[in-house]
């Protein structure tokens, strides 16, 4: 046992634990398409969501330890509610959320034993695609601006290449979503497999959705219905 | 798991982040108690503060309907003639206030805001005895200030998934919460709309007709309380009206309220007592 370890050392052999424990999990998929964001999770449970709304225009998707990401997406309802509250819903940002997601998991990784096995995305829907946000957060608390498609979690890195491939801009909701489950589904496995709707998590922030609170869930109904259709 | 939050590492607050309670006025009370309404120490003495009010609600097959009148006083003088006192608290209830007016609007507020939290925390909305009873917590919070002069009395009415049906729930000062049957209503006018509302009031009648009804009560709560204020028909101020059905929370466009209103003024013209029985469906 060593009496010395080196700071490298320790960053390395964290960020090495965190990266492991992200790609041993499921994956998630999100996904800008004409009408708003929409996000594709590969997730058998019912009770237990990987994507979740934060607040009217902006919502949160993660893959890794479920009850660390869950501790996050509490703490991210709870930090915009109170803007919210104390100044205006309209006062409450994705970036001012992903800044302060991005401090935390920052402290986090520096500061605890164990880092957090966590990546996540929070983004925001605007009035029109030019206004759209996406910003994915690593383990460490990196903070990345993204546009068109984020893949987490899994075989990530085979799933982006593919979206790259094959993702367009201005796709109508039921192609955004019946091609992130075909990247979800070729992804790992030697044999291709399908993935039905039970097996999946579907979620949008949808611009036209009347109100303030944009978010909404693909019904298991609804999912079946576009994975069903051919086209 | 407790690490240390650095000075000036700007991350979130490992209250933030406990799992806990699902309730943000508990978590405001725990972790910015300054921030709500009720837990100020106050000095003792009299503030002038905007009051005044008549809230009615009434059941109806299908749904319940809550109205308000427009008028904030502040003593003899009207502080303002256009207030909105009725507003929805989620998809399916509404709440109106009767009390201090810029009191009661933040307690709304933090219920609309308690009542959002709890859903995206959970998952599921509160039933609406759940609903009921964290409002009643809200005003038992506010007792403090009440006692200095500054009450908050809401009027609580939502449609129950469960049952299917309309329901209304009443509130003292002291947070106590009372369920209401057919029909209620709160604030300086409130004896003369329910004297009003039962002889006008029929559990069978249509949601027209019971918007009907609610509209001439707070024309009669108007007629002998200075304190609520009758439809202005030159500014087109007309009373705030809800609906709430399996189909959500509905506000009565202003278009339509105009119309019964006016209705119900040239009624007046001709028998300015109002009408003498129930209307017929």
């Amino acid at each position: 046992m060593p009496f010395y370890v080196s700071p490298e050392q320790i960053i390395k052999d964290k960020a090495d634990y965190a990266r492991k424990g992200i790609a041993r999990g499921r994956s998630v998929v999100v996904v800008q398409y004409s009408g708003g964001i929409a996000f594709v999770a590969e997730n058998p449970s019912r009770a237990l969501h990987k994507v979740s709304e934060i607040y009217d225009r902006i919502a949160f998707a993660a893959v890794g330890k479920y009850n660390e990401f869950e501790n996050l997406r509490v703490a991210g309802v709870r930090l915009a509610d109170m803007r919210g509250y104390s100044y205006d819903r309209r006062d409450v940002t994705c970036r001012g959320l992903a800044n302060a997601y991005a401090q935390t998991l920052g402290t986090i990784f520096t500061e605890n034993n164990k880092p957090y096995e966590v990546e996540m995305v929070v983004a925001e829907v605007g009035d029109s695609a030019d206004d759209d946000q996406m910003y994915r957060l690593t383990f460490d608390g990196s903070v990345a601006d993204e546009h068109g498609f984020v893949a987490m979690g899994g075989q990530s890195d085979q799933i982006a290449t593919a979206l790259t491939e094959r993702y367009t801009e201005h796709l109508e909701l039921d192609a955004a979503v019946t091609l992130a489950v075909s990247v979800l589904a070729e992804q790992g496995a030697p044999e291709p497999r399908t993935l039905e709707s039970a097996q999946l998590e579907v979620a949008v922030l949808d611009r036209a959705r009347p109100g303030a609170r944009k978010f909404r869930r693909i019904t298991a109904d609804r999912l079946a219905t576009i994975l069903s259709d051919p086209s | 798991m407790e690490w240390s939050a650095a000075v000036g590492s700007g991350a979130l607050p490992s209250s933030f982040m406990t799992p806990g309670t699902s309730s943000f006025s508990d978590f405001l009370g725990a972790t910015a108690p300054q921030m709500l309404p009720g837990a100020r120490s106050l000095p003792a003495g009299q503030v002038e503060a905007p009051h005044g009010t008549t809230i009615v609600s009434a059941t109806f097959p299908g749904g319940v309907i809550m109205a308000g009148d427009r008028r904030a006083t502040m003593g003899n003088v009207i502080a303002q003639r256009d207030i909105e006192k009725v507003f929805p608290a989620d998809e399916f209830s509404c709440v109106g206030i009767a009390g201090t007016a810029g009191l009661a609007v933040e307690v709304v507020r933090l219920f609309q805001v308690e009542l959002e939290h709890y859903e995206k925390i959970e998952g599921a909305q509160l039933s609406l005895d759940g609903k009921a009873n964290r409002l009643a917590t809200l005003i038992r919070n506010n007792l403090p200030m009440a006692m200095q002069g500054l009450a908050v009395v809401p009027l609580f009415a939502g449609f129950d998934l469960e049952s299917g049906i309309g329901r209304i729930f009443s509130y003292d000062v002291t947070g106590g919460r009372y369920e209401e049957h057919s029909f209620h209503a709160v604030g300086s006018g409130s004896m003369f709309a329910r004297g009003s509302l039962k002889k006008l009031y029929g559990p069978e009648l249509s949601e027209a007709d019971t918007v009907a009804v609610c509209v001439e009560a707070l024309y009669d709560a108007a007629d002998d309380d200075s304190a609520t204020g009758g439809p202005d028909l030159a500014r087109k101020i007309y009373p705030v009206v809800l609906v709430v059905t399996t189909d959500g929370v509905r506000r009565v466009p202003e278009t339509e309220i105009g119309a019964i209103v006016n209705s119900v003024v040239q009624a007046r013209l001709a028998r300015p007592d109002g009408p003498t029985g129930l209307r017929s469906t």
